[in-house]
C-alpha cells in the first residue's frame, strides 16, 4: 500500500507540473499579456513598463521557472485590478465558496443518482429502469446555464422559495448546487446501474440470498459496496469538473467564488489571477483523483497490485 | 426445362442466404427508437441549417427598432410574420433561431473533426503499440483531464480575441480526450484478435494493419464518440457564447441569444426559453442518436 501510494503521488505531481507548464505556455502564447494588462489605449511606454515589471520580456522557460518557484513558496503574484492584493490571498478568500458549491453539487448528484441506479438495476428493463434512463438522457441534453436560469425563474422569481443570488447561508446554495450537480447524475447513475447489475449476478450474492439474508442487507451491505468502487473514481473526476464548470453557474447566481472571479479576471485582463485560478482548480482535480485512487485501493485490494 | 418453366417457385437469394451483417445492422437501426427519433430530428436540423435562407423571410441581423419585443405567435398579440417574436433590437427571433442552428452545427462538426483526428491517432497508437507509447498517451490524457476546459478556453479566447475560427480551433484542440480514451480501449480489444496476428504473420506493414484491420473494427465506437462529441462541442460553444467569449454579436448563436435575453427574462421569459429549448432539443437529438447507435452496434455495452 505504501509503494502504491508513493507511485500514485509521484504520478500526480508529474501531472500537476505538466499541467502548469502547458497552461502557462498556452496563456503566454495566446496574446500579449503586457498589452492586455496595460489596457486599451495604453501607450507603447506603458506596455513596455508592464512588460518589464512583470518580467514578460524574459524568455519563456525563465518566466516559468520564476513563476513556479514563487508559486511553490505561496507567492502567486499580485492582482493588477484588485489594488495590488496578493493573488494567493484572493484565492484563499474565494475558494471556500466554490468548494462548498462543488461538494453540495456532488452530494445532490450522488443522492439522486445512486438510489436511481440501484432501483434501475434491481428491476432492469421495467418502468423504473426506463424512467431512470429517460432522466439520464434528458439530463445530459440540458445546458447547465439554461437550467440555472430556468431554476431562478421558477423557484426564485415565480415562487420565491429560494434566493437567486448570494452565498451567505446554505439556502443560497440550493439552486446553484442543483444546476451544477444534475449534469453529473446521468453518468453516475449509469455506472451504478451497470455495476449493480454485474454484482447482483455474482456467486456471492446468490450465496448471501441463499443464506436467507434480507434483501436490503444483500443490496446495501454486499452488493452496493462492490458496485460503488468505480463510482468513487467517477465522483472525484466529476467534482473536479464541477469546480471548472463553476465559472458558468457562479456567474449566473452571482456567487463570489473562484469561478466568478475567473470570469471577472478574464474580462479585466487580470492575468496573474486568471492563471492562478486555472492552476488551483487543476490541482484540486488532481488531488481529488489521487484521493479516489487511494480510497479505491483501500476498498479493493486487487487494485494495489497493478 | 424445369428451371425455365417455373422460375417463381425458386426461393430468392435473400431467402436462401443468411442476411449480411450490414443488413442486420440496418434492420436493427430501423427498429431502434433512439436512432430513429434522434436521427430523424438531426436530419431535420441539418436540412434547416442548410436551407436556412429558404425557410426564413427576415434577415437575422436586420434591426427594426419600431418592432421590439413582438410576442411569439402563441400570444394573443403574436403574428405569423414573426412566429417567435422579436428581440430587444427588433430582430426576428425565428430567423435567428434558424441561423443559430447553422452556427451550432457548424461549430459542433468542425470541433468534432479536429478533436476526432487528434484523439483517434493518439488512442489507436496507444492501443496498438502499447508499452511506452501507451504510457505517454495515458499521461497526456490525464494531463488534459486535469485542465479545466471552460476556464482555459475562456482565457485563451479572451487573449487571442474571439471569432468563430478561434472558438473552433480552441475547442478542437481541447476536446480530444474522449476520442483518445475510447479509441485506446477499442484498439486494445481488437489488437489481441487472431486476424490481427494473421496480418502480422503475413508480413503486412503496420500502416496497413492499422488502416485495414484495426480501423474498420473500431469504426462503430468511433462513430458513437464522434456523435456524442458533436453535442459536447455545441454545449461548450453555447456556454462560451453565453459568457460573452464565444460567437460574437450580432451573429445569431443560441448561447448568445440566452445571454442577451437574460436581463428581460422576468417579464419576457420566451426570449430565453426559445433558444434554450432549441439548444436542449438539438442536444437531446444528438445524444439519442449517439446512444442509439451504441445500442445497435454494441448491445453488450448498453450498460
Amino acid at each position: 500500500m505504501l509503494l502504491f501510494t508513493l507511485k500514485r503521488l509521484g504520478y500526480a505531481v508529474l501531472v500537476a507540473i505538466t499541467v502548469s507548464i502547458v497552461t502557462f505556455t498556452l496563456l503566454r502564447l495566446s496574446g500579449d499579456p503586457a498589452a492586455a494588462m496595460a489596457g486599451e489605449g495604453a501607450s507603447e511606454e506603458d506596455i513596455e513598463f508592464v512588460r518589464k515589471s512583470y518580467g514578460f520580456d524574459k524568455p519563456l522557460p525563465e518566466q516559468y521557472w520564476n513563476w513556479a518557484t514563487n508559486a511553490l513558496q505561496g507567492d502567486l503574484g499580485i492582482s493588477v485590478y484588485l489594488k495590488e492584493k496578493p493573488v494567493a490571498e484572493i484565492i484563499v478568500e474565494r475558494a471556500p465558496v466554490t468548494m462548498k458549491l462543488g461538494f453540495f453539487a456532488l452530494s445532490f448528484a450522488l443522492l439522486l443518482s445512486i438510489p436511481l441506479g440501484v432501483l434501475a438495476a434491481m428491476k432492469p428493463n421495467t418502468l423504473i429502469d426506463r424512467v431512470a434512463l429517460t432522466i439520464a438522457v434528458f439530463g445530459q441534453a440540458m445546458p447547465s446555464f439554461f437550467f440555472g436560469l430556468t431554476l431562478i425563474f421558477i423557484f426564485a422569481v415565480t415562487y420565491r422559495i429560494f434566493p437567486s443570488s448570494g452565498s451567505s447561508t446554505w439556502v443560497h446554495f440550493v439552486l446553484p448546487s442543483i444546476a451544477l450537480g444534475y449534469y453529473a447524475t446521468p453518468q453516475i447513475m449509469r455506472l451504478t446501474r451497470a455495476g449493480m447489475i454485474e454484482v447482483l449476478s455474482s456467486d456471492y450474492i446468490r450465496t448471501a440470498r441463499a443464506k436467507g439474508l434480507r434483501t436490503y442487507i444483500v443490496l446495501f451491505k454486499h452488493a452496493l459496496r462492490n458496485a460503488i468502487i468505480p463510482v468513487v473514481s467517477l465522483s472525484a473526476a466529476q467534482l473536479g469538473f464541477m469546480l471548472g464548470g463553476s465559472v458558468v453557474i457562479e456567474s449566473i447566481f452571482t456567487l463570489n467564488g473562484l469561478g466568478r472571479l475567473a470570469w471577472q479576471s478574464i474580462q479585466r485582463s487580470d492575468f496573474e489571477v486568471m492563471q492562478a485560478i486555472v492552476l488551483t482548480i487543476a490541482c484540486f482535480y488532481i488531488i481529488f483523483n489521487l484521493l479516489a485512487d487511494l480510497l479505491n485501493a483501500y476498498l479493493d485490494p486487487r487494485i494495489r497490485v497493478h | 426445362m424445369a428451371i425455365s418453366s417455373s422460375p417463381d417457385s425458386l426461393p430468392s437469394a435473400e431467402e436462401v442466404l443468411e442476411p449480411s451483417p450490414g443488413a442486420i445492422l440496418r434492420k436493427r437501426m430501423l427498429g431502434d427508437w433512439g436512432v430513429m427519433i434522434g436521427g430523424g430530428f438531426m436530419l431535420l436540423l441539418l436540412f434547416v441549417a442548410v436551407a436556412a435562407p429558404l425557410l426564413t423571410w427576415h434577415d437575422p441581423l436586420e434591426q427594426d427598432l419600431l418592432n421590439r419585443y413582438v410576442k411569439p405567435v402563441w400570444h394573443e398579440s403574436g403574428t405569423w410574420d414573426h412566429p417567435f417574436g422579436t428581440d430587444k433590437f427588433g430582430r426576428d427571433y425565428y430567423s435567428r433561431i434558424i441561423y443559430g442552428a447553422r452556427v451550432s452545427l457548424m461549430i459542433g462538426f468542425a470541433v468534432m473533426l479536429i478533436s476526432g483526428v487528434i484523439g483517434t491517432v493518439m488512442g489507436i497508437a496507444a492501443g496498438y503499440f502499447g508499452g511506452r507509447v501507451d504510457m505517454f498517451v495515458t499521461f497526456l490524457i490525464n494531463t488534459r483531464l486535469a485542465m479545466p476546459v471552460v476556464l482555459i478556453a475562456l482565457a485563451v479566447i479572451a487573449l487571442i480575441g474571439s471569432s468563430l475560427e478561434v472558438v473552433i480551433l480552441v475547442l478542437g484542440f481541447l476536446l480530444w480526450e474522449r476520442f483518445a480514451l475510447v479509441m485506446r480501449s477499442s484498439t486494445q480489444q481488437v489488437r489481441s484478435l487472431d486476424y490481427v496476428a494473421a496480418a502480422e504473420a503475413a508480413g503486412c506493414t503496420t500502416f496497413r494493419i492499422l488502416t485495414t484491420e484495426i480501423m474498420p473494427n473500431v469504426m462503430n465506437n468511433l462513430i458513437v464518440v464522434a456523435t456524442l462529441e458533436v453535442a459536447h462541442a455545441i454545449l461548450l460553444e453555447a456556454a462560451l457564447s453565453f459568457l460573452g467569449l464565444g460567437v460574437q454579436p450580432p451573429e445569431p448563436s443560441w448561447g448568445l441569444m440566452i445571454a442577451e435575453g437574460k436581463g428581460d427574462m422576468l417579464f419576457k421569459p420566451w426570449v430565453i426559453a426559445i433558444p434554450g429549448v432549441a439548444l436542449f432539443l438539438m442536444l437531446l437529438a444528438i445524444n439519442l442518436l449517439g446512444d442509439g447507435i451504441r445500442d445497435v452496434t454494441a448491445p453488450e455495452s448498453r450498460n
